[in-house]
């Protein structure tokens, strides 16, 4: 039962792009095409999950055992960097397909905040591996119904004549807050 | 260079959040109230002052190949003094800035400066750089924190304009972060274009 209120919870109520504001800058930047959109959302979840559980063994075998967590931060970003390249280079190998599918999207994906702080918060809120890593998956569909959702209406939106100033990021913007109002009748849900 | 124009660039023609679209989480994240928004302008001026200065100081010694995890490095460093600094000194910003002071080291900015800026220039137009860059994008997250803060809930930086009542409280939630920022962009544009 608290797997499946980790997953609502995720994926709806407290929606990584809408309510956190993690990962923003892919939600405005590659939500031109709904097909970007889960191209990009295939690639966030794979290393997000993956450097979850890599993040979760640093923190449990690493810096709590030494007494070094203020080192956090530092070995965190540096697993992830390094992580998505290796992560790159598995691919190619292993799975040419795959790899077409996701690898324009992987060297963005270091720079995405909410891998990051998925990481930090797995650690803050003392999940165990199954619920951390429950958590990264959920936290990561989350971010693909917020994507895609969002790609969808900017598809329409290309044919709306807008005013001037108005055109570009600031309507992509204003149309996002719409959609976390939206997301906001979850809250209460669990 | 003429250096007053290049510590100026970040405030208006080059601002990071009005014309770039750089380091949104923080602006979206923090941007509840006044106070908040300022302190994680100068949490992160800081960090920008610190690491354009170093990677500029060391940018010959780093091969060309492994320059990006050097510059993550360099900034993860000082995003992790400037945590515990503030965790120190000032700890109930640092508790309502919470998540978003380690993130620092993933805003685009700090290591588009780095890269774009400090790993080309000497060490005191970096410096200058960074100190304006970060400035500026300190002026857009007050700026926008005063908004959300004025129209949700009747306050700036904790001083009562109006009864909390009539405030719009959507503004200080997540969607009137993206609705506010949305406007202040498209009204920064109007005035460019004039």
């Amino acid at each position: 039962m608290s797997y499946f209120i980790i997953i609502i919870s995720a994926i709806f109520v407290n929606n990584v792009v809408l309510a956190q504001f993690l990962g923003i800058c892919p939600f405005l930047g590659v939500s031109k095409k709904i097909s970007t959109g889960i191209g990009m959302t295939g690639a966030v979840t794979f290393v997000m999950v993956i450097a979850t559980i890599f993040t979760y063994f640093i923190q449990k075998l690493v810096l709590v055992p030494f007494g070094i967590t203020y080192l956090q931060t530092i070995s965190f970003i540096l697993v992830i960097a390094s992580l998505v390249q290796l992560v790159e280079i598995v691919l190619k190998k292993v799975s040419p397909p795959l790899y077409q599918a996701l690898g324009v999207f992987l060297p963005l994906i270091t720079t995405n905040c909410a891998i990051l702080g998925v990481a930090i918060m797995t650690v803050s809120k003392n999940y165990n591996l199954v619920e951390a890593v429950v958590f990264s998956a959920a936290t990561a569909i989350g971010f693909g119904v917020a994507l895609v959702s969002f790609a969808g209406i900017r598809e329409q939106l290309d044919l709306v004549d807008l005013p001037k100033g108005m055109q570009g990021a600031p309507i992509a913007l204003v149309i996002a807050g719409i959609l976390a109002l939206a997301f906001m009748g979850f809250a209460g849900l669990v | 260079m003429n250096q007053w124009k290049n510590f100026s660039k970040g405030f208006f023609k080059e601002n990071a959040i009005f014309s770039l679209l750089l380091g949104m989480c923080p602006t979206l994240g923090v941007t509840s109230s006044a106070e908040n928004g300022l302190g994680m302008g100068l949490a992160t001026t800081f960090v920008l002052v610190m690491a354009n200065l170093v990677v500029s100081v060391v940018k010959d010694f780093i091969p060309d190949k492994v320059r990006i995890p050097a510059f993550i490095l360099i900034i993860a460093t000082f995003v992790t003094i400037v945590e515990m600094i503030m965790q120190a000194y000032v700890p109930a910003l640092f508790e309502s800035l919470g998540l978003f002071i380690p993130l620092i080291v993933v805003n685009c900015l700090v290591l588009g400066r780095a890269e774009a800026f400090a790993s080309k220039n000497n060490v005191f137009s970096s410096i200058i750089d960074g100190a304006g860059m970060g400035l500026g994008f300190a002026m857009a997250l007050t700026m926008l924190g005063s908004i959300r803060e004025i129209l949700g809930s009747g306050k700036i930086f904790g001083i009562t304009l109006y009864p909390e009542d009539y405030g719009m409280l959507v503004f200080v939630l997540a969607p009137g972060a993206f609705i506010a920022l949305g406007y202040l962009i498209a009204l920064i544009n109007r005035l460019k274009k004039a």
